[in-house]
């Protein structure tokens, strides 16, 4: 059996799947995360749902985890960092510290996205809406049709992968083939729910799709055919 | 005189002994025994079997006392009847307008359930009848509502239908706790349960008396005449008795004889595949045309309603059926009960045995069928129970945390509380009779802000502190949520199975031949329900076997799973999750001793008997009091096997358990396999130098059980449900439905955090105490290390026995050694690569 390929190569560049849910770009000394949803607990407290106020705290221990195993020169966020505009406001000084203290640590751009379209007043640091960097694209919230070279957020991708009878559900990588070299990155955030990237959502973005599973130890590159539809979402499934 | 024991029918007024007269009845000591005790303000309880007039029982006190009122109908509730079943509380109104008609009493009885329309909700708030008939749900609902004390203040009975069934569960902790608010509202009030014959009836008597309370009167116990001593059969197949498995295939021709020989029969079943499966190979021998019917709990209500009434029609010949008909009014004459497959318990077996033939005086007649040979031991072993009137079960529950939560959160909606107060209440209930003031006080905090270590969402408490030192609900959310969330039954995720309706707009072609793929085919009739993960394995234009026929699946449609009625020669049998029961202690035992005591063989059958022999002569049989262990190869793989029979939850946990042990001394294990019965490892290394003392050392339930617990998907899925049962997690948001799968979803993400920042919050304790009594067994387990340590009879074997061969044949269905999930992973990658690497 040969080993799984551990690099996902988008437009020639080499892009290394981390198992926690982040991708380094080591020729550029870059690390990109997604959809961190900060305060995503708290936001539901508010509504009278009284989530475990640890999300924040979970999602920046893992934020730490990768800087600190990386050592990157810069961190890209994809946008929503901050599950809403009071987000940033609401995060205890604990939380707030450990967020300053990875910003000071590194050149951090803040990609905004539709949960936090405005910068941070809180977390200053450089901001866009999107950001070319080389041949790749980084913004968040992906384009429809073809966009080589784009790595983007929002749909929080995870993957069903049937197998050996039995069947797991993970965040996933969408990685696009061939023509379309495009990339969908998995979020972050401990409270971050995913979408089955046979969704129809994806249908605009990929003619042919590989999910990059995210196991406990590696990352696992999965084709077409070990996929499975969510329940309830099987009008995608073709048959024969 | 009314207690006079010359004459104990005078307690009945004229009406009512003339009314038992016309129709050629007296009133049975027990029912007059009932009157007698509400008359002296007693709670009681009555344990009869069933067909012995219980139903009137219960409800004469309140005929008779509402008969004799002075003044017209005060518009106040009098009693309350509460029932198990939204269904049954709805047949029993309907059966008790008879006698209130013919008696010309002027008597209000209504029903209340989930069904019941809002308006006549409303209605019935304003203007109560006399007796309202409801759920326990409904009661929650009715006393979380801002008017509950003037609702309830005149209530004077409270009648608990099916007690033996309602007390030992989650939903038995609800009602408890309902029950203890309803003492407070109305301090006048009595308590009648109703009862099928019980091993112990102390637990029954201690939930209708208040617990902590100095004073307070205990029930009283009434018991009914006992009916006659069933006759039960086991069955002695001509045919080969299979080894293993659980459908009774081999029988399937006898059990057919023997439903044509009598009248009406009930064909139990232990699971809802079960039934579906031996309802359709009844129908394929079924020659004589004879009408057979299917009942279980995923069929639409509709479709059991009908099966129903035909039944007490007489217009079926039998029924197929799990334990949805186990409770419930009399279904008509049924002469015989068949259990196809083990019967668990004597207790449960002795239940549905009662439901052929309401007659007291006729005995009930059953045929056991068992389905491999161990469970002819069984059914033997229960037949003995039978015959000797031996009962068993397990002593209640504690009553859990998550349900203490979404009763605070009620009682908080109805009315600002006290929480010394709210405390004692609580405590007297008999679940929560040893309930500690912390654990109360952490309920408390964890509705109002989640009881976290880390206070963040003081801002946010849903239940506030008034200035009187009462707690309060901050807002009407609070209500809302507690409204959408009350109750104690977490359904697995589910689809409508629904029947393509062929009245869409007509299209070309759509008669359809195989070209024609998408035909419109529209959601028509339910016909019931699935569990999602079902369709997970089923690709459009697979056949399986539901509500009785061959379905085709079409297409899945938001919740629906769109399907046509079809022929085809191997359609699969739809399977559903949840809880298997562990057989009962008590049928363990006894099949304990009859296996090592050779005299007793000879009443079995023949290949039973060989069976056994044979396993005396190459092997050995296990000893009184002993665990018998063999280990031996097989193929190219080395095996340990014991017999417990301790119940497939706790050899599932002992095997997970001994697996890290082996692993740990270098035996290499590769996978389990539990039974009813015994369990077998398999492993790469012989495992016949093993210290067997030493490796069933009663230590074994500490850290990795521990490590195990944090990735099994059990324990996930234990915790979604006391999430939800707590309130933490909505079952749905006001307006807007959540699907079962974002639940699961976002449930497991609730658990990962906690485990890692907060593994002592009450939710993870409530979901540990679940476990630990559910799907681990542990108390079984526990009980089953202490009695084989030093006691271990290790047989190394050359090769396998015979009492192994049913276990063997499990493997099939193995379970992976340990958490796989990175393996599995690799491998469906691996197999990306292998289509990558294809030269085209």
């Amino acid at each position: 059996m040969p080993d799984a390929p551990t690099i996902i190569t988008l437009r020639g560049e080499h892009l290394t799947p981390d198992p926690l849910g982040a991708l380094y770009w080591r020729a550029r000394e870059t690390l990109i995360v997604s959809d961190l949803h900060f305060e995503k607990g708290s936001s539901f407290a508010a509504r009278g749902v009284m989530l475990p106020p640890y999300d924040t705290r979970t999602t920046l221990m893992r934020l730490a985890a990768l800087v600190k195993k990386y050592t990157p020169a810069c961190v890209i966020s994809l946008g929503d960092a901050f599950h809403d505009r009071e987000a940033e406001a609401r995060m205890e000084s604990q939380d707030a510290d450990a967020l300053q203290a990875l910003l000071r640590q590194t050149d951090w751009l803040w990609i905004l996205g539709n949960h936090d379209p405005a910068p941070s007043a809180r977390f200053v640091a450089a901001t866009a809406h999107e950001k070319q960097i080389g041949p790749l694209t980084f913004r968040h919230e992906p384009q429809a049709g073809s966009a080589p070279g784009e790595i983007a957020g929002h749909l929080h991708p995870c993957a069903r992968v049937a197998a050996e009878g039995r069947m797991l559900r993970r965040r996933c990588f969408a990685v696009g083939g061939e023509d379309n070299q495009r990339l969908v990155m998995p979020a972050l955030g401990a409270y971050t729910g995913g979408l089955n990237v046979l969704d129809a959502a994806y249908a605009p973005l990929f003619d042919s799709v590989t999910a990059w599973v995210m196991g406990a130890e590696g990352v696992y590159p999965i084709g077409r055919e070990m996929l499975a539809p969510d329940p309830g979402n099987v009008v995608s499934v073709r048959t024969g | 005189m009314a207690d006079s024991p010359e004459n104990p029918e005078a307690i009945l007024p004229p009406k009512f002994a003339d009314w038992f007269a016309s129709r050629g009845w007296r009133a049975r000591p027990h029912q007059l025994e009932c009157v007698a005790a509400d008359q002296a303000g007693l709670s009681h309880l009555l344990i009869a079997p069933t067909g012995g007039g219980k139903t009137l029982a219960g409800f004469l006190p309140s005929l008779v006392a509402l008969d004799g009122r002075k003044a017209p109908r005060e518009g106040r509730l009098h009693t309350l009847y509460i029932s198990p079943l939204k269904a049954l509380a709805v047949d029993i109104a309907r059966n008790l307008q008879t006698p209130v008609e013919e008696m010309g009493l002027d008597i209000a009885i209504e029903t209340r359930t989930g069904d019941t329309p809002p308006a006549r909700r409303l209605r019935q708030k304003h203007q109560p009848p006399d007796i309202l008939m409801t759920t326990p749900e409904s009661l929650s609902l009715l006393l979380a509502s801002p008017d509950a004390a003037g609702y309830f203040k005149g209530l004077h009975r409270v009648i608990l239908d099916e007690l033996h069934a309602l007390i030992p569960n989650k939903r038995g902790h609800l009602l408890s706790l309902a029950l203890a608010r309803l003492r407070k509202l109305a301090p006048q009030m009595r308590m009648a349960g109703l009862s099928a014959t019980v091993p112990d009836a102390r637990p029954l008597i201690d939930y209708l008396t208040p617990q902590n309370t100095p004073g307070a009167v205990s029930a009283k116990l009434i018991r009914g005449a006992s009916g006659a001593r069933p006759q039960v059969d086991v069955l002695v197949s001509e045919e080969r008795i299979p080894w293993s498995g659980h459908s009774g295939r081999h029988a399937f021709m006898e059990v057919y004889a023997a439903i044509k020989s009598a009248g009406l029969t009930l064909v139990f079943v232990n699971t809802r595949s079960q039934a579906e499966a031996t309802f359709a190979a009844l129908w394929r021998l079924n020659e004589d045309n004879l009408p057979i019917a299917l009942h279980h709990g995923s069929l639409e209500v509709e479709r059991r309603r009908k099966v129903e009434a035909a039944m007490v029609a007489g217009r079926l010949r039998a029924v197929v059926a799990t334990s949805t008909l186990d409770l419930g009014i009399d279904w008509g004459d049924v002469d015989l009960v068949i259990q196809m497959g083990a019967p668990k318990g004597a207790s449960r077996l002795t239940q549905r045995i009662g439901r052929a033939n309401h007659r007291m005086n006729e005995p009930s007649r059953a045929l056991l069928v068992p389905a491999n040979r161990m469970e002819v031991l069984e059914c033997i072993a229960a037949k003995q129970a039978i015959d000797e009137g031996a009962l068993d079960g397990a002593p209640p529950r504690k009553g859990t945390l998550d349900v203490l939560a979404q009763h605070i959160l009620g009682m908080a909606c109805a009315a600002p509380f006290e929480p010394d107060a709210l405390y004692a209440e609580i405590c007297s209930a008999a679940p929560y009779a040893d309930l500690t003031r912390k654990d109360f006080d952490d309920a408390v905090e964890f509705v109002a802000t989640g009881g976290y270590a880390l206070k963040r969402y003081d801002r946010y408490r849903r239940i506030v502190k008034t200035p009187d030192g009462l707690y309060a609900a901050r807002d009407g959310r609070a209500a809302q949520q507690y409204k959408m969330n009350v109750g104690t039954i977490v359904e697995a995720p589910a689809l409508n199975v629904r029947l393509a309706s062929g009245k869409g707009p007509k299209r070309p072609g759509r008669e359809g031949g195989p070209n024609n793929k998408s035909a419109p085919l529209r959601a028509g009739r339910k016909l019931g329900t699935l569990e999602e993960w079902f369709f997970e394995s089923l690709t459009p234009g697979d056949a399986f076997y539901f509500a009785g026929e061959i379905l085709r699946l079409e297409r899945i449609e938001g919740g629906d799973a769109i399907v046509s009625r079809t022929v085809s020669e191997a359609p699969r049998i739809p399977t559903w999750g949840g809880n298997k029961f562990p057989w009962s202690t008590y049928l363990a035992e006894r099949v304990r001793a009859m296996l090592s005591d050779p005299e007793s063989w000879n009443a079995y059958p023949e290949q039973v008997r060989a069976w056994l022999e044979k396993q005396r002569e190459v092997a050995r049989i296990p000893k009184p009091g002993e665990l018998l262990v063999e280990t031996f190869p097989y193929q190219d793989r080395y095996f340990l096997v014991c017999y417990p029979f301790d119940g497939w939850l706790a050899h599932q946990t002992l095997a997970m358990l001994l697996t890290r042990r082996l692993e740990r001394l270098g035996k290499q294990p590769i996978g389990f396999a539990p039974t009813e019965y015994a369990l077998s490892i398999w492993s790469r290394q012989d495992m016949s130098d093993v210290d067997m003392a030493a490796l069933f050392d009663e230590d074994m339930l500490g850290d990795d059980l521990e490590s195990w617990l944090a990735e099994a998907v059990l324990m996930k899925r234990t915790f979604r449900n006391c999430a939800v049962i707590a309130g933490l997690i909505e079952r749905k948001y006001p307006g807007q439905e959540k699907t079962g799968r974002q639940i699961a979803f976002s449930a497991d993400l609730i658990y990962d955090v906690l485990r890692e920042h907060e593994p002592d919050h009450l939710l993870m304790r409530a979901a540990w105490e679940d476990a630990s009594s559910g799907f681990l067994d542990l108390k079984r387990l526990q009980a089953l290390l202490a009695r084989v340590q030093t006691r271990i009879d290790h047989a190394a074997l050359a090769q396998v026995s015979p009492l192994a061969v049913p276990v063997m044949l499990e493997i099939g269905r193995e379970n992976v050694a340990k958490d796989a999930s990175e393996a599995m992973l690799k491998t469906a990658s691996a197999d990306l690569i292998a289509v990558a690497m294809r030269t085209p």
